[in-house]
């Protein structure tokens, strides 16, 4: 008998017992819908954190102010200022692998341009930021050196800003005030879109330092070359560990710090905090792979069981068949493709509804969903190959019938 | 050389109870072309002979040829490929496939015996047209009435041409006019060539065959030549009215 006779013969025995069948396909649905959709949010988390630390800018640490405890009092991280913009310049000449260090200086501050208003946050900082976050300029130019050194009254403006100060016009070279000092702007950032905290990162200003030292911070910032964080960026992903820790013992060094001092600065690996938040999407598909795995199992001894009572059932047609001349392997064969396409079906049902639930559950976390046609044909190919092993038993109960027994059994 | 030679023939049980000997060193010889009845009470070793001769099991003693085969030195597979293509079963209970209609059941055999779908709806058709069935080829056995569904199984048992139609208590579960209507067709089949044999208790039916063999106890108690009586022409005679069923169909004590 042909293969797609068996399979045309075995699909008339299970549509035979519709309501049957769907309920013993169950176990394997839900199995397969388990497994695709552990994998797509799996590799849907996965695609997300790679693309947040693409935005934030890959290999990159930072460094903070560190606590200081002034008479017994811990003020917390950021509440002093330790960190200098020469801080910076030594970690760029004495780490190894260090591609940028960039000082930074962030407050927020009106801007006003014309009848037009508009908050939002300051950052000054020098070239190395835009090489550590990767970052360009969409229209116009960054600093030039000679800006940095002078600090001079230029700015570079975000997307959102440009949009919400300067509406349709175009805003290079056009005069506008932050906090009521005038500046130019020089360049338009490319957009960036939300951060990983669902931050704008396109509302924001960036100007030189030493402009944003003096002209809009004011005061602390003011007096001396303190800077709130240094942004480092390493070449690679395997610098960031040996480089975090000379440049901890650099700034221990240049601080002037006791050995039983603790460090008045923190260092913050930005892609080991990324990569915490694939833990709830690993967790979630573990637990999507524990439900896949046990009703897999149960699916397959539900069609073990299903295909006993069908030889059970059928006892004399299959005496027929072997007076008919069936061989033994026609049997085997007849009852084994039956119970694989059995699973077969619901593995395909189940790729159905786990690409469902797979969408369905990216769309509320906000993941991108990745089905790949791989997952499709393994899930499928997984349940036929339950089919084949928990229908081997009952496909030679069937297969070793005594013809004479079957013929006679009622 | 005959198409069925038995000799010394035993089949013997071993089952919990003891040793049971269903059939005692049986030697005999069936031609091809006859028709011939097979008969005894239940224990008699009728049911026994009729599945050795069948292939459907092995002797545990003596010889078997089957149109020349040497049946006894077979495989699983050797007998299976011989029921195919060599035997027709007929059942009783007809053993239709339930889910699918007459022409598909008829191709059955054909399907193990590896022939293409064309092939085996064209011979399918052609023996439900040689049983009288052509115009029912794609009703399911549930819309058919008991004597039209065990024409499907002698159709089926047909199909591939064989050597010998095997019939066990063909006509049991159908009521007497059905009864001589399907033996009236296994007279004409065996006019036309086709060597049929018919296990059964009834001696109405065995009246029909042209040789009579007779089992007690796993022995042959005795194996006689008769002029059968015509199906056809009784039936011809039920129809005009001349004989009622009660006369044609006289239970006759088995002998």
């Amino acid at each position: 008998m042909s293969i797609v006779e068996a399979i045309r013969s075995a699909l008339s025995a299970i549509g035979a017992n519709a309501l049957r069948s769907a309920l013993t396909m169950l176990g394997i649905i839900i199995g397969v819908a388990a497994v695709i959709a552990m994998v797509a949010i799996g590799s849907g988390a996965r695609e997300r954190v790679t693309s947040q630390i693409k935005s934030l800018g890959a290999n990159l640490a930072i460094i903070q102010s560190g606590n200081v405890t002034q008479g017994g009092v811990r003020l917390g991280a950021g509440a002093s200022s330790t960190l200098t913009d020469e801080d910076a310049v030594a970690i760029a000449k004495e780490v190894d692998d260090v591609a940028a260090a960039a000082p930074v200086i962030v407050t927020r501050a009106q801007t006003v341009y014309g009848g037009t208003n508009w908050s939002t946050q300051i950052t000054a900082t020098e070239l190395d930021f835009f090489t550590a976050r990767e970052w360009d300029v969409a229209e116009g130019r960054l600093f030039e050196p000679e800006e940095l050194r002078r600090g001079e009254a230029v700015a570079i403006i975000g997307q959102t800003v440009a949009r919400n100060l300067f509406g349709e016009q175009n805003p290079l070279e056009q005069p506008f005030r932050i906090r009521n000092v005038p500046f130019k702007v020089i360049g338009v950032m490319a957009p960036k879109g939300q951060s990983a905290l669902g931050q704008d990162q396109d509302d924001a200003i960036f100007v030189p330092l030493d402009t944003g030292r003096r002209r809009i911070v004011g005061r602390n910032y003011a007096r001396d070359r303190s800077v709130q964080t240094i942004m480092v960026k390493f070449a690679s992903e395997a610098a960031i560990a040996p480089g975090i820790e000379q440049t901890s013992a650099l700034l221990r060094q240049r601080h002037r710090l006791m050995a039983d001092q603790d460090d008045d600065f923190i260092v913050r690996n930005l892609t080991e905090i990324a990569n915490t938040a694939t833990q709830a999407a690993t967790t979630l598909s573990w637990l999507l792979a524990a439900v896949a795995g046990v009703s897999l199992l149960v699916g397959g001894i539900g069609i073990m069981n299903i295909m006993l009572v069908s030889v059970t059932e059928r006892t004399r047609e299959i005496g027929l068949r072997l007076a008919v001349g069936a061989r033994q392997r026609d049997v085997l064969a007849q009852f084994l493709i039956e119970a694989t396409t059995l699973a077969t079906i619901g593995g395909a049902v189940g790729v159905a509804l786990g690409i469902g639930s797979a969408l369905t559950i990216a769309r509320i976390a906000g993941w991108p969903s990745v089905v790949s046609i791989e997952t499709i044909l393994i899930a499928v190919g997984v349940s036929g190959l339950i089919g084949v092993f928990f229908g081997f038993y009952p496909a030679r109960q069937a297969a070793r019938l005594d013809p004479i027994e079957a013929l006679r059994r009622e | 050389m005959p198409l069925i030679e038995a000799r010394e023939l035993s089949r013997v049980y071993d089952l919990d109870s003891g040793r049971v000997t269903a059939l005692d060193r049986v030697s005999l010889a069936i031609e091809a072309g006859d028709l011939v009845a097979v008969m005894g009470p239940s224990g008699s070793g009728k049911s026994t002979f009729m599945n050795l001769i069948g292939c459907l099991d092995r002797p545990t003693g003596g010889h078997y040829r089957l149109d020349g085969v040497a049946v006894e030195s077979l495989s699983g597979d050797g007998l299976a490929e011989l029921r195919n293509r060599k035997l027709g079963f007929v059942f009783q209970q007809f053993n239709l496939l339930p889910r699918v209609d007459a022409c598909a059941n008829v191709e059955l055999p054909m399907l193990y015996a590896g022939a293409d779908r064309k092939v085996r709806r064209e011979r399918a058709l052609a023996a439900l047209g040689r049983v009288g069935l052509a115009e029912r080829a794609h009703h399911r056995p549930m819309q058919l009435s008991g004597g039209q569904q065990q024409r499907v199984a002698i159709a089926r048992a047909l199909v591939n041409e064989p050597r010998l139609l095997l019939a066990d208590e063909p006509t049991g579960a159908l009521d007497s006019r059905t009864a001589l209507e399907i033996l009236a067709l296994f007279q004409d089949l065996n006019r036309e060539g086709v060597t049929v044999v018919l296990v059964t208790h009834d001696a109405e039916v065995a009246r029909h065959a042209r040789r009579v063999i007779r089992f007690r106890d796993g022995h042959l108690l005795s194996d006689q030549r008769q002029e059968p009586a015509d199906a056809r022409a009784a039936l011809a005679a039920l129809d005009a009215g001349i004989l009622p069923d009660a006369e044609i169909l006289q239970p006759e004590a088995a002998a």
